[in-house]
């Protein structure tokens, strides 16, 4: 669901940089420029929660319940903006009959608001 | 288009929709009624009072809550429970129970209805039952129509296998739990269907309420991934799936980790890892999904399938590697033992020693389900025939749900559910056949069913007898007009296939008076079974005069009020651990051990004590400071449940700790029999046990041969004495008996010496006298 450069893709692909610029030709000419900022924004919580998760391994994991709170947060975040993602994506508009963009939108802000009060009472 | 008979055809859409949904708020509103006025029983017959065993402890953690506020709850550290330890009480339970009295306690005071807070817990279970009726309603909606809902919540609200613990009096967690549990698989079910992140998050909330509520929270953990990995597995993976199940689990697993009692668990145990790995391969198969459509290359496309399933694979891999390394807690005791169905026999003997954790035996299903026990695999076999996704977690959950109900009686409660809404769906199909007008015709056309279901779920007496003249056998058009007999034969098959439907009144009608006849049975069965096998509270006992007026024997009440009034506030009460909540509830004093059987080796002390003799006994009892002995006796009146039959279980459990010191071959006879009487070996006449339960009880028969009315035995004689114990007080029907322990003899001798000087005995001087004294 995020930006189409992560490891999973060129690990798999056998004649690599061929495909990852079709990949990433594809992409840009078929996504919308609102679909791209909502990538963005993926981007950003994933390394987010690499960094976190990294500095966890590497020096401590002492509070680990603000570990998981803060880490909680980009994960929860990031599958929340993903729904949004594939709730206003047009090309899913056969699947997501019920729910208009902005029906998505307000689920979305309604789950990060629910999520992070969680996430604050959680981290302690 | 024949009819079997005719239906007003004049009437509005309005009016036919107002009627529906009158008579559907009527239906609710009456199967509300019947759910909390069939669990009053208890309440009406005895008292409002509370019931078993575990309630007593939520009623005064309830109590604490309603008296003292939230805050002072949360961090209550309770000194009585487990005498010399304590106990966390905030860290150590599932709060969702208490919190809901007191939020129901704290409305009703400021509507100036001041409500007792024991009326609220008598009576919180009836209450949420309607609640239950309601959402059971909701998610038969979801599966089938309204028809099947309401005959859903009509089952659920008297179906004995969910009123046995939700009775009026029975404060236990799962009477709030199968709201929970229905409501957030409703929730789920409706997430998954249109794709909504908000009802995603309303499932989260209610899988939150659940965790706070009952430990069965696993179970909901563990359906929905099941549930979704079954949709993957199936090819059935949408956009919908992705959004229902993330938002659901990233919501809901921090969620979960705010109850104290949960803690980290659901990012350490085995329990939770299948949610975790489903959630995990529901992101790769988006992610997957979303390169796929940027992509054309069939090869490609391949080979992206073959990364998907590798990933699946080394996820898998590493969600064991971590369990065997010790990162992730494998399954706990509890949970194991539903696998590995011998498993806490011989591990862990005080899960097996619980009544409630041995395998169900038909009869009881039957008892339970009553009819809906046959409409079940009906109703599952019709949810294959449509099998869009919502059917196919009602298949999942019912073969999971009969599994473990099979396994364990205990969890017949979480199988109920499932098996009135599969008997709803089956019955309702019935219905709808057999009550649908129309009939197949000759020619063919298609038939519209256009105000069949109008009238499906309202009754429809008055309609059947209003046109019998229009039912009409239909004749088979044998006159092919020439023509190949093999073309004549494709037709006559052609209108087999579509003239299938039910012919004339005759037909429905029996079918029909059938199936209201089952109902009504149904709901004698269930009022019957409610009202004489699960409406007797444990704390009094009830029996039948001669005369057939009732006999109340109140001799728990009796003792433990003794205790309240005539002892010290800090004196320590010693008991086997399943009256622990009461004594701390209605007694009000410390006790070594109760119901929550947390530290096993504090129990095998008690039971240790129970079990040796009273030289071995006293050092313990004095190291810990116990004052009074309590024990349940029911020999003389013949009450079956009491500590001579459990004693063989403490023995079990303090052989599991001191193996060298009791074994539990010597408490049997040479031939291996358990046996009380003359017979019965040395070590257990000289169980500290033994003695307390007989004592004096010989002297009550006079001169006639003393009989124990549970194992019908007859006891020696010459009775028992006990030197380190005094009979403080026995209760009218001698069911408890609470022994003081004495103190250390003020001349120094050992106890049984001093007795024995009382007595009058006197030593035989031939021996240099041995002052021995018991090491405390």
């Amino acid at each position: 669901m995020v930006g189409p450069k992560s490891a999973a893709s060129s690990a798999s692909s056998s004649s690599s940089a061929n495909a990852l610029q079709t990949l990433w030709k594809a992409y840009n000419d078929t996504t919308s420029p609102r679909l791209k900022f909502i990538d963005a924004f993926l981007v950003f919580l994933m390394l987010s929660g690499v960094v976190q998760f990294v500095y966890c391994s590497l020096v401590t994991n002492f509070p680990f319940n603000a570990f998981l709170a803060g880490f909680g947060s980009c994960v929860g975040q990031f599958v929340l903006t993903a729904s949004l993602r594939s709730q206003v994506n047009p090309q899913n508009r056969s699947e997501f009959k019920d729910v208009s963009p902005e029906r998505a939108f307000a689920d979305f802000a309604l789950g990060s608001i629910v999520l992070h009060f969680f996430v604050y009472n959680f981290l302690g | 288009m024949a009819v079997a008979y005719s239906i007003p055809s004049d009437v509005s859409p309005a009016t036919v929709a107002n009627t529906r949904s009158l008579l559907r708020i009527i239906a609710l509103a009456l199967i509300s009624g019947a759910a909390i006025a069939s669990r009053l029983f208890a309440v009406i017959n005895f008292e409002s009072i509370i019931h078993e065993f575990d309630p007593w402890f939520n009623y005064r953690a309830t109590r604490v809550l309603a008296s003292e506020g939230f805050y002072e709850f949360w961090n209550w550290f309770d000194p009585t429970a487990w005498y010399p330890l304590g106990r966390v009480v905030g860290g150590t339970i599932y709060p969702g129970l208490m919190a809901t009295s007191g939020v129901i306690y704290n409305v009703l005071h400021a509507l100036h209805l001041p409500v007792d807070i024991r009326n609220i817990c008598v009576l919180l279970a009836p209450g949420f039952s309607a609640l239950t009726a309601w959402s059971t309603y909701m998610f038969t909606k979801e599966l089938k129509d309204e028809s099947a809902g309401l005959l859903a919540a009509a089952f659920i609200g008297i179906v004995p296998g969910y009123i046995s613990r939700s009775v009026a009096g029975s404060y236990d967690n799962e009477a709030i739990a199968i709201f929970l549990l229905m409501f957030t698989f409703f929730c789920w079910i409706k997430a998954l269907k249109i794709g909504s992140a908000f009802f995603g998050a309303l499932a989260a909330l209610f899988y939150f309420y659940m965790v706070a509520a009952w430990g069965g929270y696993a179970f909901i953990t563990n359906m929905i991934p099941l549930h979704s990995l079954a949709l993957i597995l199936m090819g059935r993976f949408s956009s919908r799936l992705y959004v229902a199940y993330s938002s659901w689990y990233a919501i809901g697993t921090l969620s979960s980790m705010q109850v104290p009692f949960v803690g980290f668990q659901p990012v350490r145990t085995s329990e939770h890892m299948a949610a975790l790995g489903v959630f995990g391969l529901l992101q790769i198969i988006a992610f997957a999904e979303l390169v796929r459509a940027h992509l054309s290359s069939k090869q490609f496309q391949n080979l992206l399938y073959a990364s998907v399933i590798g990933m699946g694979v080394l996820g898998t891999a590493a969600i064991i590697g971590l369990t065997y390394k010790g990162w992730i807690a494998p399954w706990t005791g509890r949970f194991y033992s539903l696998w590995d169905t011998g498993y806490a026999k011989i591990h862990i003997p005080i899960i097996a020693s619980v009544s409630e954790h041995q395998p169900t035996a038909w009869p009881s299903f039957f008892m339970d389900l009553h009819s809906l026990v046959f409409l079940f695999p009906a109703g599952v076999v019709m949810c294959f025939r449509q099998l869009r996704d919502e059917h196919v977690f009602v298949i999942i959950y019912a073969v999971v749900a009969s599994y473990f109900a099979g396994v364990m009686v205990r969890l017949m409660l979480t199988l109920t559910p499932v098996v009135c809404v599969a008997a709803a769906i089956a019955f309702s199909s019935l219905l709808d056949t057999y009550i649908e007008p129309t009939e197949p015709d000759v020619v063919e056309e298609d038939s519209g069913k256009a105000t069949a279901d109008e009238t499906a779920s309202s009754g429809s007496s008055t309609a059947v007898s209003a046109s019998p003249s229009t039912a009409k056998k239909v004749k088979k058009s044998g006159t092919a007009p020439g023509g190949s007999a093999v073309t004549a034969a494709i037709t006559a098959a052609k209108k087999g296939d579509t003239a299938r439907g039910v012919f004339g009144l005759d037909t429905r009608l029996i079918v029909l008076l059938n199936a209201v006849g089952m109902l009504i049975f149904f709901v004698l069965h269930c009022t019957w079974v409610t009202s004489t096998a699960y409406s007797s509270p444990s704390v009094v006992l009830a029996s039948q005069n001669p005369d057939g007026s009732q006999h109340i024997i109140d001799d728990f009440r009796e003792a433990y009020y003794w205790l309240r009034q005539n002892t010290p506030e800090d004196s320590v009460v010693m008991s086997w651990w399943d009256y622990g909540y009461q004594i701390a509830g209605m007694a009000n004093r410390p006790t070594l051990v109760d119901n929550n059987t947390w530290n096993n080796t504090h129990i095998a002390t008690v039971g240790k004590a129970m079990s040796s003799s009273e030289e071995v006994a006293y050092p313990i009892l004095r190291k810990h400071d116990v004052d009074y002995v309590l024990i349940i006796f029911g020999g003389l009146i013949g009450y079956s449940g009491d500590d001579i039959n459990k004693f063989l279980w403490m023995v079990r459990i303090a052989q599991g700790v001191w193996p060298d010191e009791i074994q539990e071959p010597n408490y049997f006879t040479p031939k291996g029999e358990y046996r009380v009487d003359e017979m019965a070996s040395q070590t257990m006449k000289n169980s500290l046990m033994y003695k307390m339960s007989y004592y004096r009880f010989p002297e009550l028969f006079g001169t006639n041969q003393a009989v124990d009315r549970v194992r019908g035995q007859q006891i020696p004689k010459a009775g028992t004495t006990l030197d380190y114990l005094d009979e403080a007080f026995t209760s009218e029907n001698w069911i408890v008996r609470i022994f003081q322990v004495k103190k250390e003899d003020i001349l120094g001798r050992d106890l049984k010496t001093a007795s024995a000087f009382e007595q009058g005995k006197k030593r035989k001087r031939t021996k240099p006298p041995v002052r021995r004294k018991a090491v405390v």
